[in-house]
C-alpha cells in the first residue's frame, strides 16, 4: 500500500474576484452551482484526516467566496490539522481574519501579482493592490505567520527586486517567486508569459543575493523558469506519494493540474471515499514509483530528484503523460521546448492577455 | 551552523506540535510540511519552550533516556533550526 498522504489541497470553489492569466484552475472552471456542499466539505475533511493528511490547504479560487468557509476552517482545526489558508486578500477584511483566526487558521498564504499598485492590478485584472497591503497588515496584526507568493513571467520579472522589497515590507516570513508553469491558462498565455533569457540571467542573482542577506529573516523559495533548464523541476514528491487536491466539483486529483491529462480518469468524492482513490484508483497508481517511466527516465539516476519531471506537462507537449518531461535535455523532445522557445519569447506580435474568466 | 549550550531554543510562531493517531506518532506541523518525530525528537521539541537552554534539556532528558549527550541534542535542535521548526536565542 503507497504511504499516508500529509496534506489535502482544498480547492473550496473556482470563482475568484482576480482574473489572472496565468492561473492555476482550468481552462473550464466548476461553477457555483457544481460546487461540493458544506457536508459533503466536512465528509472530505474527515476522511482525508483518518487517511493521514495532517495539513488542510484551504484554497480555490477565492475561498473567502464560500460563506461557510468559517464552519470548515472550524472544522479543520478540531481535527487537529494545520489549516493554511490560500487568498488573494480581496475580502480579508480585519474582522473577517480574526474570527477565521479564532477558529483555527494557522497560517496564511497570500498572493501577488507584482511589486507595484499599477503593475499588479494590470495583471490582477481588478484594483486588488491596496488590499493586499491591507489584508498582510492583518495577518500581521493577529500574529499570524505570513507567506507571500507571486508567479513570475515576463511581465513582472524585470520587477523581482521590488517584489522582494514588497513581500519584505508586508512583514512576510516566507516568499514563493514561482516561474510560471504551462498548463491551462499560462498555456494559452504562454506568448504573453514566457520570460526571456536576458531577464531571466538578470533575475536569477538577484534572487540569490536577497536569499542570502534575508537569511533567518525571510525565507525565499524560488521555482525555476523550466523552459529554460537543462532538467524539469521535481514533481512534488512523487505522484501520489504526499498530497492529494480535491476540486471544488469533488473531483479528486493526484496533482492540482492534472486535468489537462484528459487520458487521466478522474474519481470524485460523490462516488468514492477519499481512502480508496488514494489508494487504489488508476489515476493514483498510474504514476506512482519508477515501474511506469520508460526511457531516458527509466535508467537515468535524476529519475530519484526529479520523478521524470512533470506529467502534465508531457502530455500537453507530447500527448503522453508517460513520457520524459520534454523540458529535459535528454528528452527526444527537448526540441519542441527549443521551438517554442524561439517563437514565443519575443513574438514578432504579443497577443492580449486572455484573463481568466468563468464561460 | 553552530548552536551554542546556553541558547535557548524555541518553537517558531505558527508551528503547531501534535500527536497523530494514525500514525502514532508525535509530529510537527508547519507551513511548508510536517515532520514526523521519534521519541527522543518529540521529547526535544517538547522541552523547547523559549526558557530551557539546549544544557538544561540534555539534563532533563539525561533521566529519561540514558545515553542522551549534549552534543545530540544540540545537532536535533540544529536540524529543526533549518527546517524552520526552532528558533534559537542567544
Ligand atoms: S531523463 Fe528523466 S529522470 Fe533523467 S533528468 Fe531527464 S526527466 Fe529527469
Ligand atoms: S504533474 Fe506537473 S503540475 Fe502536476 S504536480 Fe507534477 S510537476 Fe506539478
Amino acid at each position: 500500500m503507497a504511504d499516508a498522504p500529509f496534506g489535502l489541497l482544498a480547492e473550496l470553489t473556482h470563482r475568484c474576484p482576480l482574473q489572472c492569466g496565468y492561473c492555476s484552475n482550468p481552462l473550464e472552471l466548476v461553477r457555483r452551482d457544481a460546487e461540493l456542499a458544506t457536508e459533503d466539505w466536512r465528509r472530505v475533511f474527515d476522511q482525508a484526516r483518518s487517511l493521514g493528511c495532517l495539513q488542510i490547504h484551504l484554497s480555490g479560487g477565492e475561498p473567502l467566496l464560500r460563506p461557510d468557509l468559517p464552519e470548515l476552517v472550524a472544522h479543520a482545526n478540531s481535527l487537529g490539522c494545520y489549516v493554511n489558508l490560500v487568498t488573494s486578500g480581496v475580502g480579508l477584511s480585519r474582522d473577517r481574519l480574526r474570527s477565521l483566526a479564532s477558529l483555527g487558521v494557522d497560517h496564511v498564504q497570500l498572493s501577488l501579482q507584482d511589486a507595484t499598485r499599477e503593475g499588479n492590478d494590470r495583471i490582477a485584472g481588478i484594483k486588488a493592490f491596496d488590499r493586499k497591503v491591507e489584508a498582510a497588515a492583518h495577518v500581521l496584526d493577529e500574529g499570524l505567520p505570513l507567506t507571500v507568493n507571486t508567479v513570475l513571467h515576463r511581465q513582472n520579472l524585470d520587477n523581482i527586486a521590488g517584489i522582494i522589497t514588497m513581500a519584505e515590507r508586508m512583514g512576510a516570513e516566507r516568499l514563493e517567486l514561482a516561474n510560471t508553469q504551462y498548463y491551462g491558462w499560462a498555456l494559452r498565455n504562454r506568448a504573453v508569459l514566457l520570460p526571456t533569457r536576458e531577464q531571466l540571467a538578470v533575475a536569477d542573482p538577484i534572487v540569490a543575493a536577497a536569499q542570502e542577506r534575508l537569511r533567518g529573516r525571510m525565507e525565499i523559495v524560488y521555482v525555476i523558469a523550466d523552459y529554460h533548464e537543462a532538467h524539469p523541476k521535481p514533481c512534488m514528491y512523487g505522484w501520489g506519494a504526499r498530497q492529494l487536491t480535491v476540486a471544488p466539483n469533488g473531483d479528486v486529483l493526484p496533482c492540482p493540474a492534472a486535468t489537462v491529462i484528459s487520458s487521466l480518469e478522474i474519481e470524485n468524492v460523490r462516488d468514492s471515499s477519499l481512502h480508496d482513490i488514494w489508494h487504489h484508483s488508476p489515476s493514483f497508481n498510474a504514476f506512482r514509483g519508477f515501474e511506469w517511466m520508460k526511457d531516458p527516465c527509466r535508467s537515468c539516476p535524476r529519475k530519484e530528484v526529479d520523478f521524470g519531471g512533470c506529467r502534465c506537462q508531457a502530455f500537453q507537449l507530447t500527448g503522453d503523460a508517460a513520457t520524459t518531461d520534454p523540458v529535459c535535455s535528454l528528452s527526444p523532445d527537448r526540441s519542441t521546448v527549443d521551438l517554442i522557445l524561439e517563437t514565443e519569447m519575443k513574438p514578432a506580435e504579443v497577443p492580449a492577455m486572455a484573463m481568466r474568466k468563468m464561460q | 551552523m553552530t548552536i551554542a549550550l546556553d541558547a535557548v531554543p524555541r518553537i517558531r510562531r505558527g508551528v503547531k506540535c501534535t500527536y497523530d493517531q494514525i500514525r502514532e506518532a508525535h509530529v510537527v506541523l508547519f507551513p511548508e510540511g510536517v515532520l514526523v518525530l521519534n521519541e527522543t525528537a518529540a521529547s526535544v521539541v517538547a522541552l523547547c519552550d523559549g526558557v530551557r537552554s539546549i544544557g538544561d534539556i540534555a539534563v532533563a532528558l539525561a533521566d529519561e533516556y540514558a545515553g542522551v549527550e549534549p552534543g545530540d541534542v544540540t545537532s536535533l535542535v540544529a536540524r529543526m533550526v533549518e527546517r524552520r521548526v526552532v528558533d534559537v536565542d542567544g
